[in-house]
């Protein structure tokens, strides 16, 4: 790291030292290894991803191994969890027809819900999900089952007028919107999938990292303490509000998905 | 010139980009946007409160895509530097 790539919290900089202030940037996303494993190298964010994974798989197996008519109250939450996405997500968009999609819906809103997560829980305190390589990953897999479900259920010639031509509209229209929904529907869907999951969580980040830094920066004299106050108010507001952001986000996501994948599932007029 | 416009001027540790500036004139549309979706979505939901939970994901779901716009000039604003 070269020196402007400090945080504030490594250095005893603070206001009126004329030392300038530290301010976050992309670098604050970039984390030393700590392990090689092979030409991997292992780092915080791959840490916290793998973690999350056994956490959500932990607590799915801990709730629904041996399931009991009259549930506990592990069960209980899980149940309700796993409800929330059933009736909420697959019934509301997709109707009868999204019950087998159930359990992939389940598994991407708790894996982008715990993903997210981490960026309020202490001592880990960064979403694994403002990587760009997770929420990319994310979105190949929709695409994939999306492709997959729409070929699937209306053959190629259906499945590509599924995706090139809605129905309904005035034929002159179709030469502007044929191409138009071409590109949409392959590849911008699971281009705006990705990036808009990575951005929110990026910019959440750097918003809670620029108000915390500026708390510590403005201590030390009385005046800088004076403004160090709201600032840290400010940094506590907000870790409520990206709260409220990741879970929007996840249900967001999981909600696009249903979304294109009830898309495919419609038959050909 | 006034001893604070000097001050301001002197100030070069605020360091900045012309991508600042470009997010902020991105997040215009999308903040237009993102308004007139609550609105009329808190509108419908009091016209008809019975379909409140249908309403509520179709403007989430409207919210999203509006909100790609801003955060696409977000992220551009760093790539392009």
């Amino acid at each position: 790291m070269s020196n402007e790539e400090v945080l504030a919290f490594e250095t005893d900089c603070h206001l009126f030292q004329d030392c300038g202030f530290p301010a976050p940037s992309v670098w604050s996303f970039l984390f030393e290894p700590i392990a090689h494993i092979g030409p991997i190298e292992f780092n915080k964010i791959m840490l916290l991803a793998f973690l999350g994974t056994a956490l959500i798989l932990t607590f799915f197996w801990a709730a629904f191994a041996s399931p009991k008519v009259v549930p506990g109250k592990l069960q209980m939450v899980a149940e309700a969890g796993y409800d929330f996405v059933r009736r909420g997500v697959a019934r509301e968009i997709m109707g009868k027809k999204g019950e087998p999609f159930v359990p992939f819906l389940v598994s991407l809103f708790f894996f982008v819900w715990v993903m997210n997560l981490w960026a309020v829980i202490p001592f880990a305190q960064f979403p694994v999900t403002s990587a760009i390589a997770f929420p990319a990953g994310l979105a190949v897999v929709v695409w994939v089952t999306y492709m997959t479900v729409t070929f699937r259920t209306n053959g190629f010639v259906g499945g590509l007028r599924n995706l090139c031509v809605p129905s309904g509209l005035p034929k002159p229209i179709y030469v502007i919107l044929t191409p138009i929904e071409f590109i949409s529907n392959v590849f911008l869907r699971p281009f705006t999938l990705a990036v808009r999951l990575f951005a929110n969580m990026f910019a959440g980040h750097l918003l809670l990292l620029l108000f915390t830094i500026a708390s510590w920066y403005m201590l030390g004299s009385f005046v800088g303490t004076l403004y160090a106050i709201p600032s840290l108010t400010l940094a506590l507001v907000l870790t409520a509000f990206e709260m409220f952001i990741q879970a929007l986000q996840a249900y967001v996501f999981v909600v696009l998905t249903a979304n294109y994948l009830s898309q495919a599932l419609e038959e050909a007029h | 010139m006034s001893a604070a416009l000097e001050t301001l001027a002197a100030a070069d540790s605020i360091g900045g980009s012309i991508n600042t500036v470009g997010f902020g004139l991105a997040a215009i549309g999308p903040g237009i946007g993102v308004g007139i979706v609550f609105g009329n979505g808190v509108q419908a939901m009091a016209r008809q409160p019975e379909a409140a939970g249908l309403i509520r994901t179709n403007m989430l779901l409207g919210f999203a895509v509006i909100e790609a716009l801003a955060l696409m000039g977000f992220v551009l604003a760093f790539a392009i530097s």
